[in-house]
C-alpha cells in the first residue's frame, strides 16, 4: 500500500507543481498531458513498442547464443579464461553510445547494428555469471560424476549446467534489463521506428509529452521483461529459488 | 606430499573391512585409490588381479556428504549413475524403488533432497551406490555427519543390506565402536605418514547388534584399536571412563 501511496503523492505533486508554476508544456508536461498525448497516438506508440521489443528480444537471444559457449570456454581451462577475459573487459570498456554510430557505418543502417549494440550492452553479465556458476559447481558433485566415468559432455550437461542455473538466471535478469538500454541506444543512433527513435523525434520538435510517454513505456518494458525472467525461473527451475519448505 | 607409506592390505570377496584411524592418516586417500579417483605414486592396487586404472563399474562409492543433485528428486538421484553409464532400462525405476524400500524411503521418491533429513539423504546416496549392483562398496565416513542415534540405526541398516546383498565393503570411519560392530576385520591406521599398524579380526558372531558392545571380545577389539591410536595409558583411561 505504502509504495502505491508514495507514487500517488508524487503524481499529485507533479501535476500541482506544473499547474502552480505554469511550467511550459515543452519543458515539463503535466502527467495529464502525457496521458492524453499517449491516448491520441496509442496506435503509433504500440508500433514503436513492438519495434523496440523486437530489438530487445533479438539482442537478448543473441546474448544467450554467444554467452553460453563463451562461458563454457572460459570454464574449460585457466588458459582459456586468461585469453578470453581481457577481450571481454575490452568490449565493456568501450562506451557503447560512442560505438553505435561507428557500427552503423560499418554494418549499415538496418536492424543489425541495433542488435549488435544491444548484444554488446547485455551479454557481459550473462557470460561472467554463467562462467562463475560452471566453475563453482561443488567439487563433490564433480567427483560423483568422475566416479562413474562421466564424459566431459555428461559432466557439463548433467552436473555443471544444472548446478549453474541460479547463476545463469542472475545473469539473465541483468541481461534483459541491459538489453532494453542497449536497444534504446541503438535506436537513438539509427532507426526509423522504436521508442528510442520516438524520443529523439519528439524532442527534436519539442513534443515533450510524447517523449515522456515513450520513456514511461521503456521503463515498464524493462520491469515486465525482468519479471518474465523471474517467473520463468520460478516455474521451470524451482529448485534454484528457495522453496516453501525452506521458509516454513 | 606422501599421504600413505607402504600400505599392504588384501580384502576377500564379500568381506566387510573397516578402516579406522585419526584425521590425516590417509584413510580417504586409500579409499580414493581403490575407487580409481586417484592413482598411486608407487605400488599398485588391484581388483581380481587387474590393476585399477580408473573408476570401475563394479565399484560403488558412498561419500561422507550425501552429494545428491539438488535439482533432482530422490528417485532420479538414485538412478543418476545408470543415466551416466547409459544403462537406464525400462525396469530401472522399479529397481530404484526396491532399493528405496530397502532403506525405508518408499514414500519419498518424489521428494527433493532439500526436503529430507540428513539420515534420509545419506540413505538415498547409499541406494544410488547400490543401483549399479557393485561387487565392491567403498564408504568414506558415510555416517560421520549424522547424529549418534541415526548413526547407530544406519549402521545396523547397512548390515541388513549387506546380509541381503552380499558384497565386499570397505568402510572408512573414525568411530571405534562402529568399526568393530560392522566389520569382519578392522584395519587400524596411524598418521604422518599414513600406514596400517595392525589388522584386527573381530570374532563377534553375526547378526551383530549394539548389545554386543558389552561383550569381552568387543571390549578387547576396541581397546586394542585405541591403544594403537592413542597409546597405552590414554587408551585404558578412555576405556575406564566409558
Amino acid at each position: 500500500m505504502l509504495p502505491l501511496l508514495a507514487v500517488l503523492i508524487l503524481g499529485v505533486a507533479w501535476e500541482g507543481a506544473v499547474l502552480v508554476f505554469e511550467i511550459p508544456v515543452y519543458m515539463f508536461p503535466a502527467l495529464s498531458v502525457i496521458w492524453s498525448e499517449f491516448l491520441t497516438n496509442v496506435g503509433l506508440v504500440a508500433g514503436h513498442t513492438v519495434a523496440t521489443l523486437g530489438t530487445v528480444m533479438g539482442g537478448f537471444a543473441l546474448s544467450i547464443a554467444i554467452s553460453v559457449p563463451l562461458a563454457v570456454l572460459i570454464a574449460s581451462s585457466p588458459l582459456m579464461a586468461n585469453a578470453i577475459y581481457p577481450l571481454l573487459v575490452l568490449t565493456q570498456s568501450v562506451p557503447k553510445v560512442a560505438l553505435a554510430p561507428i557500427l552503423v557505418v560499418v554494418l549499415g543502417a538496418g536492424e543489425v547494428p541495433r542488435l549488435v549494440v544491444t548484444f554488446l550492452v547485455a551479454f557481459f553479465p550473462l557470460v561472467t555469471s554463467l562462467a562463475t556458476g560452471l566453475l563453482t559447481t561443488p567439487a563433490d558433485l564433480i567427483e560423483l560424476g568422475r566416479s562413474y566415468k562421466a564424459t566431459w559432455w555428461q559432466e557439463l550437461v548433467r552436473i555443471r549446467f544444472p548446478s549453474s542455473v541460479p547463476f545463469m538466471f542472475n545473469g539473465l535478469k541483468l541481461a534483459i534489463t541491459f538489453a532494453v538500454v542497449g536497444a534504446t541506444v541503438g535506436e537513438f543512433v539509427a532507426a526509423d521506428k522504436g521508442l528510442g527513435y520516438q524520443i529523439m523525434a519528439a524532442t527534436a520538435f519539442f513534443n515533450t509529452p510524447a517523449a515522456f510517454g515513450a520513456l514511461v513505456i521503456l521503463s515498464l518494458l524493462g520491469i515486465v521483461l525482468f519479471q518474465a525472467v523471474v517467473i520463468i525461473e520460478k516455474v521451470f527451475f524451482s529448485w534454484s529459488t528457495p522453496m516453501e519448505a525452506d521458509l516454513q | 606430499m606422501q599421504a600413505l607409506l607402504e600400505v599392504s592390505l588384501a580384502i576377500e570377496r564379500n568381506e566387510f573391512v573397516s578402516i579406522v584411524g585419526p584425521s590425516g592418516c590417509g584413510k580417504s586417500t586409500l579409499l580414493r585409490l581403490i575407487a580409481g579417483l586417484i592413482g598411486p605414486s608407487s605400488g599398485k592396487v588391484t581388483i581380481d588381479g587387474s590393476a585399477i586404472d580408473g573408476p570401475r563399474r563394479d565399484v560403488g562409492v558412498v561419500f561422507q556428504a550425501p552429494t545428491l543433485l539438488p535439482w533432482a528428486n530422490v528417485l532420479d538421484n538414485v538412478l543418476f549413475p545408470l543415466k551416466i553409464l547409459h544403462r537406464l532400462a525400462p525396469d530401472s525405476p522399479a529397481k530404484g524403488r526396491e532399493l528405496l524400500r530397502l532403506v525405508g524411503l518408499s514414500d519419498f521418491e518424489r521428494k527433493m533432497p532439500s526436503e529430507l533429513s540428513g539420515g534420509m539423504q545419506q540413505r538415498t546416496s547409499i541406494c544410488r551406490a547400490l543401483i549399479t549392483d557393485p561387487d565392491i562398496l567403498l564408504m568414506d565416513e558415510p555416517f560421520g555427519a549424522l547424529d549418534a542415534l541415526t548413526r547407530e540405526e544406519m549402521s545396523l541398516e547397512l548390515l541388513r543390506i549387506w546380509q541381503e546383498q552380499p558384497k565386499t565393503i570397505f568402510f572408512v570411519t573414525h568411530s571405534v565402536p562402529e568399526a568393530v560392530l560392522l566389520a569382519d576385520r578392522v584395519c587400524v591406521m596411524t598418521a604422518r605418514p599414513g600406514r596400517i599398524i595392525e589388522i584386527i579380526d573381530v570374532p563377534l558372531p553375526r547378526p551383530r547388534s549394539y548389545e554386543q558392545e558389552s561383550l569381552q571380545e568387543f571390549q578387547n577389539c576396541a581397546k586394542r584399536i585405541r591403544q594403537h591410536i592413542f597409546g597405552d595409558a590414554a587408551a585404558s583411561a578412555r576405556t575406564g571412563a566409558a
